[in-house]
């Protein structure tokens, strides 16, 4: 390197030389992952949007079919994601403390809160299956609807909730496989004692990416089981 | 992100506020509140997205300021689209 008049302070490996300092490189890091999430709000918004005007025209059906979601299954469902978004937070913590097996334990709680919320979906869409609500040619759907026995419930409306429900869960479901398969790497690298309180990036980046799938499910577990309740 | 370390306890306290809201919103919904029930839903949900950004996501110890331009501008651009198509199609004739 050329004489520099420019200062030079000592930095790990990690620091890359287009970055004038590690907080800049975090700050840098930090910004993409937000901008990509940002992105991601965008996609799931399309198909929010899909369903805001589809539970407009439909609402009655759109609440029967509802209604045959399980309610406990969905709170604790949105439970376990809870739990998970603190354990990866505190591991995130635990990073910028230098805790080593602290960060492995927590990692791997994150992971296995995440397994449990895939394992009660597919239970869920088991049960689904077996109801003969999956849209397609074994489709049926004759649930009254409560309180007034002689509505007439088309049954095609029903099925684009449940369309609607599938593509959701589903596409959600995807990004939890994504996650899981993501901590299971930072898993890896957190054993390995690849993070320090200097630089544990990957921790907060996935963080990140974590935290934003949880969020997209507190607003899918109201607008998808608890349309009607009440009756 | 920034480097402030922030006790344990905050984040078992936001934990366990979320843990709290995720029961009332469902018990919520078992009671008739007529067109209140979509909107505390939302409310609720609102909430807990909020601070789950701010204090597990960390928005509100950061000092990077082009963080939350990103956030409120992806969440403009999703009210955009929501606003607008709602507005047209809760406003046609019904049938």
């Amino acid at each position: 390197m050329s004489d520099s008049p420019v200062a030079v302070e000592q930095h790990g490996p990690e620091l890359l030389h287009h970055f004038a300092d590690a907080e800049q490189q975090r700050n840098a890091a930090s910004l993409g992952m937000w901008i990509f999430l940002g992105t991601e709000i965008m996609f799931f918004g399309g198909m929010f949007c899909a369903y805001l005007i589809y539970r407009l025209a439909y609402y009655n059906e759109f609440a029967v079919a509802s209604r045959t979601l399980s309610l406990p299954i969905g709170t604790i469902n949105t439970a376990v994601l809870i739990c998970s978004s603190l354990t990866v937070a505190l591991s995130v913590r635990a990073a910028q403390l230098g805790k080593q097996k602290q960060i492995v334990v927590l990692l791997v709680l994150t992971l296995l809160f995440g397994l449990a919320f895939l394992g009660i979906k597919g239970y869920e869409w088991r049960e689904k299956f077996v109801e003969h609500h999956v849209p397609g040619s074994s489709f049926s759907f004759d649930e009254p609807m409560p309180g007034h026995p002689e509505a007439k419930i088309d049954p095609r409306h029903a099925q684009i909730f449940f369309s609607l429900y599938f593509a959701m869960t589903g596409m959600h479901a995807l990004h939890m496989i994504i996650g899981v398969g993501i901590f299971g790497v930072l898993i890896f690298m957190a054993w390995r004692g690849r993070f320090t309180p200097e630089y544990h990036t990957p921790v907060e980046i996935g963080g990140l990416y974590w935290h934003f799938v949880d969020i997209v499910w507190i607003y899918l577990f109201p607008l998808l089981y608890l349309i009607d309740r009440h009756k | 992100m920034s480097e402030h370390i922030l006790p344990s306890k905050l984040y078992w306290t936001i934990w366990a506020i979320l843990i709290c809201l995720t029961v009332v919103t469902a018990l919520v919904a078992t009671v008739d509140l007529g067109w209140l029930n979509p909107v505390a839903a939302l409310l609720i949900a609102t909430g807990k997205a909020t601070i789950v950004v701010l204090f597990f996501m960390h928005v509100k110890y950061t000092s990077e300021k082009l963080t939350a331009m990103v956030i409120v501008s992806a969440l403009f651009w999703l009210l955009i689209l929501l606003t607008l198509s709602l507005a047209d199609y809760s406003t046609r004739p019904i049938g």
